[in-house]
């Protein structure tokens, strides 16, 4: 427990590091942070059309199906691949200065988080544009995304640690994303797995659990308790793991850098 | 700060240091060459001590000088102190903030402008962003950057990064600063700034280490000195006592 006891006292630079994500993200665009919400509304409007076409779905809402899909993934995906190059990065500081090493990998998470709650405007407004009206269940949004910061958290430190010693995770870690997206049913409906014999694919995927029980929340459906109580489960094991394994390497990191 | 010892005289207090390398296993970069290793059985071997058995105290308000030859141990040691190496074995004692400049740099991000690395290097110091605005002026002029300090560090020279770390380290008023070679890097002017800086902070009771290879330098600066060698503390002591003896052993 020393390291949560560190991180709290260096809480300045906690947000020092956040900010520093966020700037140096969109730095030397013109747009800058509004790229946040332009980007996933361009990735909505070609995976409509694509996969509209594709697989004949023209219902209104199918809009706002693929974009609570993608957001959710985008977030997974880029909150683990920055933890995961997170030592590597901040390399210049790590290598001068003492710094509780968590905070990187945190900082990390949250500041990709902070931006994933930006464009989550974009998809109230196409909710609204294409009269999917919010109930009261859409309150209940905030229990699979904040299992989605734990999950993103957890797996972020587990990348960032095993990432330090093993460069080829980098490239590893792309092809396995690509998996997950596969198998998180973002841009195709579920039921045709989910009522055959392989329903496991997306049923033992974490990712999938949360995406599902998100979309239930903003179309007024209701939740699936073993779906999310999995991914709940799922994402405080790797909250626990992340943080046993980052702890007992952190003194090692910078002998790889 | 991490263990801090409970009498007030101390600054840093090193028991027992060594610092242990495996020169193998150290840079293995691909899962590849980790089990290719692994199987030869070659993950461990060749060892390198770069610190061995070092203990000293160091007491509040001392301007020490590190000296010793290129190899010695003496980054080795700078980054023992401030916390970026976990010694192998031993102890470290120290009390206060700590701004540590190694070789040439403090921790400083390299896309990032020198106005902004200003407020990060005071977050890694635990200073807040409203306390870093106050001495944000002060730093970029101290720092003679001028138009400079809003273009990325990546184009700065090493004069440069090492003007900016300086000022920022010694405007915040630390307890503890480790000042490695920085120096030796500015121009002449500069120095001679600097070397004025630091001799006022003695009132304000900074701890100062100070590596450099100019004995000249460091005999302005300092009161004391160690002297390593292979590692080894060789000795430490007064700095007139201790110049001496390296001025022996360098000639």
């Amino acid at each position: 427990m020393t390291g949560i006891k560190e991180v709290l006292q260096y809480k300045n630079l906690f947000f020092e590091l956040v900010r520093k994500g966020i700037k140096l993200k969109y730095r030397r665009s013109y747009l800058g942070v509004i790229w946040s919400m332009i980007e996933p509304l361009l990735t909505m409007i070609v995976l409509t059309i694509v996969f509209g076409t594709l697989l004949g779905h023209h219902e209104k809402t199918f809009p706002v199906y693929i974009l609570s899909g993608r957001l959710i993934y985008s977030l997974f995906s880029q909150s683990s691949t920055t933890a995961l190059k997170s030592i590597r990065q901040n390399e210049g500081l790590i290598k001068k200065v003492y710094v509780p090493k968590m905070l990187y990998p945190m900082s990390a998470v949250v500041f990709n988080y902070i931006l994933f709650v930006i464009s989550l405007v974009v998809l109230a407004t196409v909710s609204l544009v294409l009269g999917v009206y919010p109930t009261m269940r859409v309150l209940m949004v905030i229990v699979p995304l904040g299992v989605l910061f734990v999950m993103s958290l957890g797996v972020g430190l587990i990348l960032s640690t095993l990432g330090t010693f093993f460069r080829d995770l980098e490239y590893l870690w792309n092809v396995a994303l690509m998996l997950v997206m596969y198998a998180s049913a973002i841009f195709y409906y579920p039921d045709t797995i989910l009522n055959s014999n392989v329903s496991w694919i997306l049923r033992f995927n974490p990712l999938f659990c949360v995406i599902s029980n998100f979309r239930s929340c903003i179309f007024g459906e209701n939740i699936d308790v073993w779906m999310l109580s999995y991914a709940a489960v799922f994402a405080v094991v790797s909250v626990i793991v992340g943080y046993v394994i980052f702890d007992k390497n952190k003194n090692k990191f910078i002998l790889h850098l | 700060m991490r263990n801090s010892l409970k009498e007030d005289k101390y600054a840093i207090k090193l028991e027992n240091i060594t610092m242990e390398f495996n020169l193998h296993r150290e840079k293995l970069d691909s899962v590849k060459e980790y089990f290719i290793n692994l199987v030869k059985g070659d993950v461990k071997r060749n060892s390198f001590k770069a610190l061995d058995d070092v203990s000293f105290t160091i007491e509040k308000g001392d301007r020490v000088g590190v000296l010793g030859l290129n190899g010695a141990g003496k980054s080795t040691l700078m980054k023992v102190i401030a916390g970026v190496f976990e010694p192998s074995s031993g102890k470290v004692y120290k009390q206060g903030v700590i701004a540590p400049m190694i070789e040439l740099g403090a921790g400083f991000d390299n896309q990032y402008t020198g106005a902004e690395n200003i407020f990060l290097y005071g977050a890694v110091l635990g200073h807040s962003r409203k306390y870093m605005q106050e001495k944000f002026h002060k730093i970029v002029e101290f720092s003679e950057l001028g138009d400079f300090i809003d273009v990325p560090l990546k184009n700065y020279s090493s004069g440069m990064r090492a003007r900016l770390g300086f000022s920022i380290a010694t405007m915040v008023k630390p307890d503890i600063l480790i000042l490695d070679e920085v120096l030796s890097v500015g121009d002449a002017r500069f120095k001679k700034k600097s070397e004025e800086k630091l001799l006022s902070m003695m009132d304000e009771k900074t701890t100062v280490l100070f590596v450099s290879h100019n004995l000249a330098q460091v005999k302005r600066i300092c009161n004391k000195a160690m002297i390593l060698q292979k590692g080894k503390l060789v000795d430490f002591g007064d700095i007139e006592e201790i110049s001496k003896k390296y001025e022996e052993m360098t000639k």
